[in-house]
């Protein structure tokens, strides 16, 4: 499965990197220390974002081919960070002849991101999705747990507004 | 002394329906009622049937409380433990005949089954190395390097007949006389408990119910090979199992059963943890090396073997959770008593992940040889809401579909292989008539084609293509032609890719081709899929003299492809609806909707 990569910009802290080169030191002498500190790292950030595995490669002493090489070859090491609030679309068939590609258009610029992304101040990201089962209730998406059917393009910005101000 | 025992199980099916939430409310009970000193609550491993999960035991009695609640604690409490009635509504009602309560054991569930890599899962406190020294934990330890030689331990293991349980059935004693003969200034035990098919649970319930028997077994691998150091490849995915194990290995360092000079003999052992990242590939022996060595997961070609040169190019053992759990009792008990389970060339017990169509969802510890039919009619009490057999997975992505024909067949390595499915590491899904075939081939070929780790071609392009035809079948768009060119394909992948994965990505789809060829003939030559699954071949239709003409079917429908005729059936008020089956997704919402079920699928 590929890999979206983020386009937000790196937003570490001082007390996160101390954190990370922390791990980095408890793990350079052992052999095979990539995969363990890259899993350190994911705990601390919360994913991976290049900056952070170039920390990783030059604390290590290895390159940073290795590094990406390895957070992209297994499925829990994840390259984009997802937002407090997970808007999900559903793109099954069902919801996509009532109109979801076009909700999905109306949140992705009511928020400035795309599918797979997420939001630079953390509040939002958003993925397209397969069917969920509601196809009764197409067209429909999912903030975290709650489900909203039955939408239309101008439902969108109110479903946005109670988040933003929750 | 305590007078009763509460047994909770605490592992992750029943956690997962909040079993800790009933361990506190049991312990607030006990508490106010001043049974402290009384009674115990013990938070164990698996007890194996999880479909009735939660699980409760009180013994000595034997009672065993299913799907407990919260809200029921009380009475149990109250009633059971303090004044001794035990409270019957709330038993597994198996377990209730007339006035008596049979025990645990003479249950349909757990009377064929027999438990050796499981004995103490839902037995003991797996948090705790004195219950498992109480359950001989560690004997076989001190009796190995104490009373016998290197060869004589390996020779034990060798003629038990123990096979590898990870799936492939490689003689374990074998294994480890490769590793033996091999001098190096370091070797190495590793531990495969990167459990990552789809629907198998068997090495998770053994880590969170009983870790202490894979560290006692591994030091016994050490001492048989010469290693000093062991390393234990886990899911991440698998929290409890992880955090047990952690415990377990602190508790047997502190005991001096790891590290140093163990027993005063001299020998030292210990073991490190490696968390997995979710990729399947690294279940093949050479890919888990390389992923504990920090890389990418790939495999690479043998030989030369892990034997020769494993983990950091030193000789290696790697052998599975479910081997490692019968190493300790072979060696208390004699080959001979191991031996003497199973069939000629598969020996012992085998554990299996009941899933699927089945009632008893769980897991089941049966000697070799066992039937399917037993498994799936007795053992798992046969297939809800009276349907029908059709096939049994064993073997996850790798393995085939076994069907009724063969349900009589005695299960062991050889037998499993010779009709197209492998034993794998235990995981048995039941499908009912309900089930397409085409469909579960489509379905493990998307595993395999994501799960592909990329280095080899025929794997990683013959799989894509391969799911390619079988959407194509699966859409109305395949080919008598098409069967026979996937067939061709499948043999050239099997044959040609480097590792396990792509050796067997192909059995989902040979073995269907080979048992339920009609049902892919169903899909290409009559564009149908006989069980209703495949979307696309599916046609909807309203049965317009059931039809009242009340338009919740229209309302619903969001293709709008519902509409209303001019035709009114005799007796009904209102004109008749119909589909257009060229607007119609096949969404289904119609058939929810239609209150007089006037509405079929086929």
């Amino acid at each position: 499965m590929q890999k979206k990569i983020s386009t937000i910009p790196f937003s570490g802290t001082p007390e996160q990197e101390a954190k990370l080169q922390d791990a980095i030191a408890r793990h350079k002498e052992d052999p095979g220390a990539v995969m363990p500190v890259l899993q350190e790292a994911q705990e601390i950030y919360g994913y991976l974002p290049i900056e952070v595995q170039t920390m990783v490669a030059e604390g290590l002493g290895v390159s940073l081919e290795e590094v990406y090489g390895v957070s992209t070859f297994y499925s829990q090491f994840a390259l984009s960070p997802k937002g407090k609030y997970n808007i999900s679309v559903c793109l099954g068939t069902a919801c996509y002849v009532k109109g979801s590609g076009d909700i999905l258009n109306k949140i992705s610029e009511q928020l400035g991101i795309g599918a797979e992304e997420c939001t630079p101040d953390g509040q939002f990201s958003l993925t397209a999705c397969r069917c969920i089962g509601a196809c009764g209730l197409a067209p429909v998406i999912t903030v975290n747990d709650d489900v909203y059917g039955r939408l239309t393009v101008d439902d969108v910005p109110y479903i946005i507004n109670k988040y933003k101000n929750a | 002394m305590y007078r009763s025992n509460v047994l909770v199980c605490g592992g992750t099916g029943c956690t997962s329906s909040n079993s800790l939430t009933i361990v506190h409310k049991l312990q607030e009970e006990i508490e106010r009622l001043g049974l402290k000193d009384e009674v115990n609550v013990i938070t164990t491993g698996c007890f194996g049937l999880c479909a009735l999960g939660p699980i409760m035991v009180v013994y000595p009695e034997g009672s065993f409380y299913s799907m407990v609640k919260v809200e029921d604690i009380p009475e149990i409490v109250e009633e059971h433990l303090l004044k001794g009635r035990i409270v019957t509504r709330l038993l597994y009602q198996e377990t209730v005949e007339d006035d008596t309560i049979k025990s645990l054991n003479k249950t349909a569930f757990y009377e064929k089954q027999k438990r050796v890599a499981l004995r103490n899962c839902g037995v003991i406190d797996p948090e705790k190395i004195d219950d498992y020294i109480a359950q001989d934990g560690y004997a076989a330890l001190g009796k190995v390097l104490t009373e016998m030689t290197p060869d004589e331990v390996i020779q034990t293991i060798l003629d038990s007949g123990l096979r590898g349980r990870g799936g492939a059935g490689f003689p374990t004693g074998l294994k480890w006389k490769f590793a033996a003969a091999n001098d190096a200034d370091q070797k190495y035990v590793c531990c495969n408990a990167d459990e990552g098919d789809p629907g198998a649970f068997m090495d998770r319930s053994v880590l969170e119910g009983d870790p202490h028997c894979l560290i006692e077994a591994m030091a016994i691998a050490g001492y048989a090979i010469g290693a000093s150091q062991g390393r234990v490849y886990v899911r991440a995915e698998y929290p409890i199992a992880v955090k047990r194990l952690q415990i377990a290995i602190g508790q047997a360092r502190e005991y001096g059963l790891l590290g140093k000079d163990i027993f005063g003999t001299g020998f030292d052992f210990d073991i490190e943890l490696r968390l997995g990242a979710g990729a399947f590939v690294c279940g093949e022996e050479t890919a888990l090396m390389t992923s504990i060595e920090g890389k990418r997961g790939e495999p690479r070609p043998r030989p030369p073997f892990p034997a020769v040169k494993g983990l950091y190019q030193k000789p290696t053992i790697l052998n599975n959770v479910e081997t490692y759990a019968n190493i300790a009792q072979i060696i208390l008990k004699g080959p001979e008593w191991f031996s003497s389970m199973g069939t000629e060339k598969s020996k012992g017990t085998k554990v299996f992940a009941l899933g699927g169509k089945i009632n008893h969802t769980g897991l089941v510890e049966i000697p070799m040889g066992t039937t399917l039919r037993e498994i799936v009619y007795e053992i798992g009490g046969g297939i809800p809401n009276g349907k029908k057999f059709k096939a049994a997975q064993t073997g996850g992505p790798s393995g085939g579909c076994i069907p009724e024909e063969h349900l009589d067949i005695e299960i062991d390595y050889d037998n499993l292989l010779a009709i197209g499915s492998m034993m794998g590491s235990g995981g048995l899904i039941v499908m009912d008539e309900d089930n397409c075939m085409v469909d579960v081939a489509k379905f493990f070929l998307e595993f395999t084609v994501d799960e592909s780790c990329g280095k080899c071609t025929p794997c990683r392009i013959g799989t894509k293509r391969l799911l390619e035809m079988l959407e194509k079948i699966t859409t109305g768009k395949g080919t008598l032609e098409m069967l026979d060119e996937m067939e061709d394909l499948c043999n050239y992948i099997k044959a040609n890719s480097l590792c396990g994965l792509g050796q067997t990505a192909p059995n989902p789809v040979l073995s269907t081709l080979r048992y339920f060829r009609n049902e892919y003939i169903a899909h290409v030559v009559d564009k149908k899929c006989p069980a209703g699954v495949c979307k696309e071949l599916l046609q909807y239709t309203i049965e317009k003299d059931k039809c009242f003409g009340c338009g919740m079917c229209a309302r619903k429908c969001p293709a709008s492809a519902i509409s209303v005729t001019d035709y009114t059936a005799p007796g009904k008020k209102k004109p008749a609806y119909e589909i257009d089956n060229n607007k119609c997704i096949k969404c289904g919402a119609c058939i929810e909707s239609c209150k007089f079920k006037a509405i079929y699928k086929g």
